[in-house]
């Protein structure tokens, strides 16, 4: 683990990739609460992106 | 009085009143600033950077307040009431940023911290011994910032324009000047501490609009699924490149928009100014947790184009669709409040950009190259009339010059400050590159992202054709990648021309956190 740590901002490389590849969220459906998908895709890694940044800062040491 | 529907404009002396008391309450905050954690204002790094002592909270309230600008609560939803989906490239980019400051902002506030640096360029010379770097980062981040502060207020004069005082007779100068001279002098009193302050009250009053506005105006409309299907039916009326999907030919531009803009935004003196008065690196790395709160709002700010879409908010200039929907949505005194809001969402940002070129300008143009000799208080006297001089300037610039003539620069701006990523960014990690071979990537960069974005009628990209496929990129990243393959090139060539390199000032140690924290 303590090996691993060092490599833990890897995972902030996980955002770009899921807001870069375009064609894969912009689409309507599955909605949610009347939005359509690349909204919720968007919104919803506005918090992911967050909480990954939470995670690399309570866990690395580099 | 109410003026006719479609114009967007309602004059109403309780809105009116409500925004100048708003307006009051925080110029006497700004003024009070001064004696709020009481430093020696005589020094730069108090005057210009409040002292480096802002905690997590107050540096979450300022960069919040100095990165999302009046001018991007009217832009991005009236991008979005004009073409749909596309303008919500705001959103991937705001999502990018945040990571790219946890990793790099706390080296810059570590070696600065160290060497009493306050800007980028300071960084610069003392890691590459390069002057003449310093002076093309300090130029950069100066030529950037002017029109960034002239479209604050833009933003600033299109809520005038909602609120009616054209109908009052005032003239459109007049509120602008008044606006502007209260900001001036309490700047120039109290430093970066004013818009830290302010910045609190600011932002409790943009939450609560926005908040209001995305819950209130949706139940009007008949909820969120309605107004995206009005919406989409409104841009299926106009045609072209608009909906509320992207179109296929959009999604390079999309992308890349996003990953330009945010690799530019905290080169921006006034993202820089606000990350430095940080009081440590673990400051800046909890804030990169916590600003996406702002983002969300903007998200939710960008959906306002929609509504006013829904609403049948109809305006010329798109700029207004955010403050017609206010008007039509709220009672006056709310309307009031909003404006508020948004009004100091422009003087915030501007007080910290106005500072941040004048810290830029006093330390890498005036100490270097017209005295060097400087007391420090000589240093922040002048520091002091300079962000006057900027504010003046971007205030002449709004009033005798078209608009469209401050987004045309800002449109640059964004391409030019990406072309000192390589000096500054790549600095925090390796010193291979050689200063004279970054100044040459610089230069190639800025040459070729002004003609390019010339070229194509100041639009921020550029369109590749390969048979049937449009990749439309961002001139930005491609002057970026012509920038970082001559610095690339040139260094070995710099290297064998000249053996030596100017020493650096900075050791691998400055970088880290100090080891108490």
């Amino acid at each position: 683990m303590g090996r691993l740590r060092r490599f833990l901002p890897v995972l902030l490389l996980i955002p770009f990739i899921a807001l870069l590849w375009v064609p894969f969220y912009n689409r309507t459906q599955p909605t949610l609460a009347g939005f359509p998908f690349f909204y919720v895709w968007q919104f919803a890694w506005v918090v992911l992106a967050a909480l990954l940044t939470w995670v690399v800062h309570r866990g690395w040491r580099a | 009085m109410t003026l006719p529907s479609g114009s967007g404009v309602r004059f109403d002396a309780t809105a009116l009143g409500v925004f100048a008391f708003f307006f009051v309450l925080i110029t006497v905050l700004g003024f009070f600033a001064a004696r709020w954690r009481r430093g020696d204002l005589s020094q730069l790094h108090e005057w210009g950077l409040g002292g480096r002592r802002f905690g997590a909270f107050v540096t979450w309230f300022l960069l919040g307040g100095d990165l999302y600008t009046a001018y991007t609560l009217i832009a991005v939803p009236a991008l979005v009431y004009a073409i749909g989906a596309y303008g919500f490239f705001a959103m991937p980019y705001t999502v990018f940023v945040y990571p790219i400051v946890f990793l790099t902002m706390p080296r810059l506030w570590n070696a600065c911290r160290k060497h009493g640096w306050i800007t980028s360029a300071d960084f610069v010379e003392g890691r590459y011994g390069s002057r003449g770097l310093a002076l093309a980062v300090a130029v950069t981040g100066v030529l950037a910032t002017m029109p960034y502060i002239a479209l604050q207020l833009v933003g600033l004069e299109k809520v005038f324009e909602a609120m009616g005082l054209g109908a009052l007779g005032v003239g459109r100068e007049t509120p602008l000047i008044v606006a502007f001279v209260i900001l001036a002098l309490y700047t120039y009193s109290s430093g970066l501490r004013a818009p830290a302050l302010i910045a609190f009250v600011k932002d409790a009053m943009l939450y609560i609009t926005v908040i209001a506005a995305v819950v209130i105006i949706p139940i009007k409309l008949g909820g969120y699924g309605a107004v995206f299907d009005a919406a989409e039916k409104a841009f299926a009326a106009k045609g072209g490149d608009t909906g509320v999907l992207l179109k296929p030919d959009q999604y390079w531009s999309f992308a890349t928009l996003a990953l330009g803009s945010a690799f530019a935004l905290f080169l921006y003196p006034h993202a820089t100014t606000a990350t430095l008065s940080a009081d440590g690196p673990q400051t800046i790395r909890r804030n990169a947790v916590w600003l996406p709160a702002y983002s969300i709002m903007l998200g939710l700010v960008a959906l306002l184009g929609y509504m006013a879409l829904a609403a049948h908010i109809d305006v010329k200039d798109g700029s207004m669709a955010v403050p017609a929907l206010i008007n039509a949505s709220f009672p006056p005194w709310f309307a009031g409040f909003c404006f508020a809001a948004i009004a100091l969402g422009a003087l915030v940002p501007a007080a910290i950009m106005s500072i941040g070129a004048a810290n830029l300008f006093t330390r890498n143009i005036w100490r270097p190259y017209v005295n060097d000799q400087l007391s420090n208080a000589q240093e922040s006297r002048i520091a002091k009339n300079i962000s006057l001089l900027v504010k003046f300037g971007a205030l002449l610039a709004v009033l005798y010059l078209p608009t469209k003539f401050a987004i045309d620069l800002q449109l640059l701006g964004g391409i030019w400050m990406l072309q000192i990523f390589p000096a500054v960014i790549c600095g925090l990690y390796t010193r291979w590159l050689r200063a004279s071979a970054l100044l040459l990537g610089w230069l190639a960069g800025m040459v070729l992202g002004s003609a390019l974005a010339w070229q194509q009628g100041l639009k921020p990209v550029y369109t590749f054709v390969f048979g049937d496929a449009h990749y439309g990129i961002y001139i930005g990243l491609l002057a970026l990648a012509v920038n970082f393959a001559v610095s690339i090139l040139a260094t070995p060539i710099a290297a064998k021309l000249k053996r030596e390199s100017q020493p650096d000032r900075t050791q691998a140690l400055d970088y880290q956190d100090a080891a108490a924290g």
